[in-house]
């Protein structure tokens, strides 16, 4: 059945199913053990006041929380627009739009993401959560939106045309059929996208947007290299966590019977 | 006639019914007109790319048609809503179509979850239509259609068109992507469900082969779905009206016409000698003689026929039991002339004929099976001929 063949997009899947399975448990492993050792070493050492003006359990959890934030506001609206946009643009009556929109958004994720974060503060004059949140989901738009419609675009014709002929309308088909069997790539799509922000949240800072680029920055600006490696750390291990997240989303909210 | 009442299939009236493609300047289907019968399997059998599929489509509406009309039972089709329509007639396609993040229960519940039936009803209704195909409820029920076989996912395909007990069924080759012989089985299986079910049955096809097996009635179609002949396949077989339907009909039409015939259908005769298997060599051998026959057939205590003897043997034979040489193949009644023709020839130009309990009713040679496909020849000549 052509159904049964991998459908082309982006995928984060790799390797066989075992190696998957071994990365599921050791990826958060090696995050915690890395972030774990950084942050002993970090507090264990002789800070000088400036350096624990950041590295104190208060700022770490605040800049984390900032930066958890922004990730979530921009995997919600990827979400609310993304999937709800490719589907429309998979619909038969849209189809000669839909290569306009996929233009938009690869523009969106070429151009450097903090040209559109600065063009977008100067632009609407706003700062905080919300001037860093729209830009980064607009960065991260693409990989949900193109995987959205490869996702539906590759379910078989046949199973469409069964289900019509079954007598499902149009609905019907979209939600039964067309969408589960496209949820692996959305949610693939998904995972990259929420990598991709979690990486762009770092820039937040400069639009007053908070996150953990801020300890980057001070660490950076005050020459205080702990403060810098440990905002660095704390990035790195929650873009992990965040890519894990999306690979047991995969796992277990995909649809079944189709391995 | 006399069996109407039975029918739960309706009459399918297509009436000038054209399709044309949006950018292509030739209709794909034109013109189409035929009547469809109630309870009846038709086939409709034509080279790939002449419209077959097309024309069933619109019957369902998956395909609006350009022009013309379709009546089911008697109904518009085209002024009923499409979704409402097409829960009343079954579906079944090619490789099943089935969807592959249901189980088979879930494939099977859609139609009838569709029309609102309750929960219980339709867990009765799906391990019904289970048994109805062969296939175990507990084992296969909640199975996904990749844990099946072809030839069970072509089943389920099946059970899931027949669930909401639809009067009318659409069938475009549903059986042309699995072996051979699962299909061979299939065939037989689409054929004992349609004694009870006696829905109307339209099936698409590219293979004569199954057109022959599975019609009651055959549209042999060209070009833009073009009725080149509209008949039974005997009379298609007998007679192909043009030279498109004898090409598709192809080479060894009589043989094909062979399938079609019973061996109850035709005049085989009670002529062998018959002899019990306790009769004495020589009261068997002296009514030989009496009679002039050089063979006998001897039947066991149920008229079994077990041995054929020569004559010269009785002198030296002390029982009839272990005399001449055993009956090689024989055939029954219900066996197809085809196989009859097998046997026939395996035996050397005739071959015994058994009734339904194994019996000997008499015996059938090559010259019964050339004078009924002659007969069938002449028969529907003058048929065409006067029509
Ligand atoms: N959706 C379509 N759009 C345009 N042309 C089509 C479409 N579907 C079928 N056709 C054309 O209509 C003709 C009949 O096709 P079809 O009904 O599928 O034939 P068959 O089932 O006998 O192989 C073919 O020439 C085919 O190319
Ligand atoms: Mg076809």
């Amino acid at each position: 059945m052509s159904s049964t063949t991998k459908p082309q997009g982006f995928s984060t899947e790799s390797g066989s199913r075992r190696a998957d399975r071994i990365r599921l448990l050791a990826q958060p492993a090696a995050v915690v053990v890395l972030v774990g050792a950084v942050l002993v070493w970090a507090f264990t050492r002789n800070n000088d006041a400036i350096e624990a003006e950041s590295i104190n359990a208060g700022v770490l959890l605040t800049k984390t929380g900032e930066h958890l934030l922004i990730t979530a506001v921009v995997a919600a609206i990827v979400t609310g627009i993304a999937v709800p946009l490719g589907v429309l643009l998979t619909r038969s009556w849209a189809r000669p739009v839909a290569p306009l929109f996929i233009a938009i958004a690869n523009i969106g994720q070429a151009a450097p993401a903090l040209g559109v974060l600065v063009l977008f503060f100067l632009w609407t004059e706003w700062e905080g959560l919300w001037c860093a949140a729209l830009p980064i989901a607009f960065y991260s738009l693409l990989p949900v939106l193109r995987n959205t419609i490869t996702g539906i675009e590759s379910v078989d014709p046949a199973l469409v045309d069964a289900g019509r002929g079954i007598g499902m309308s149009s609905s019907g088909v979209l939600f039964r059929i067309e969408l589960p069997l496209a949820v692996p790539l959305v949610l693939a799509g998904l995972r990259t996208a929420l990598v991709l922000a979690v990486g762009t949240a770092t820039l937040a800072f400069f639009v007053n947007g908070g996150g953990l680029g801020e300890l980057v920055d001070t660490g950076y600006k005050l020459n205080r290299v702990p403060v810098l490696v440990v905002g660095a750390v704390l990035a790195v291990g929650l873009a992990l966590i965040v890519d894990w997240i999306g690979a047991v989303l995969e796992e277990y909210l995909g649809p079944k019977g189709l391995a | 006639m006399a069996d109407t009442e039975n029918v739960s299939g309706v009459e399918i009236q297509l009436d000038n019914v054209t399709k044309r493609y949006p950018g292509s300047r030739e209709p794909a289907v034109r013109d189409v007109t035929m009547t469809i019968p109630a309870g009846k399997i038709v086939i409709l059998v034509g080279p790939s790319g002449c419209g077959k599929t097309t024309t069933m489509r619109m019957i369902n509406r998956l395909i609006e048609p350009s022009s013309g009309t379709i009546t089911i039972g008697g109904e518009d089709a085209l002024r009923l809503n499409a979704d409402t329509l097409r829960r009343k007639v079954g579906y079944a396609i090619q490789q099943a179509g089935l969807f592959p993040h249901f189980t088979v229960a879930q494939n099977i519940s859609v139609v009838p979850g569709l029309l609102g039936w309750e929960r219980g009803r339709i867990n009765d209704r799906v391990d019904e239509m289970m048994d109805l195909v062969g296939l175990d409820p507990a084992q296969y029920r909640d199975r996904f259609p990749r844990q099946l076989s072809g030839g069970q996912q072509q089943r389920v395909g099946v059970a899931r068109a027949l669930a909401a007990d639809p009067p009318v069924l659409l069938m475009d080759e549903p059986f042309g992507a699995v072996d051979p012989i699962t299909r061979g089985n299939l065939q037989d299986e689409l054929l004992r469900l349609q004694t009870d079910l006696r829905k109307t049955i339209v099936f698409v096809t590219h293979d004569f082969d199954e057109a022959v097996k599975l019609g009651d009635k055959i549209a042999v179609l060209g070009d833009q779905s073009t009725i080149q002949q509209y008949d039974t396949p005997e009379a298609i077989l007998a007679n192909p009206a043009n030279d498109m339907v004898a090409g598709f009909v192809g080479a060894g039409a009589s043989l094909k016409q062979l399938t079609l015939l019973r061996v109850r259908d035709v005049d085989y005769e009670d002529i062998a000698l018959t002899a019990p298997a306790d009769e004495s060599p020589a009261t068997l051998r002296q009514r030989m003689i009496e009679q002039n026959r050089t063979y006998a057939l001897v039947l066991d205590q149920r008229r079994r026929p077990l041995r054929w003897v020569h004559v010269r043997a009785l002198s030296t034979a002390s029982s009839l039991t272990g005399a001449g040489t055993p009956v090689g193949d024989s055939v029954s009644t219900q066996s197809t002339l085809h196989d009859a023709l097998e046997a026939i020839l395996a035996e050397g130009g005739h071959a015994v004929v058994t009734g339904t309990r194994g019996e000997y009713v008499g015996m059938i040679d090559i010259t019964t099976v050339t004078d009924t496909i002659k007969q069938l020849r002449e028969e529907h000549e003058a048929g065409s001929a006067a029509s």
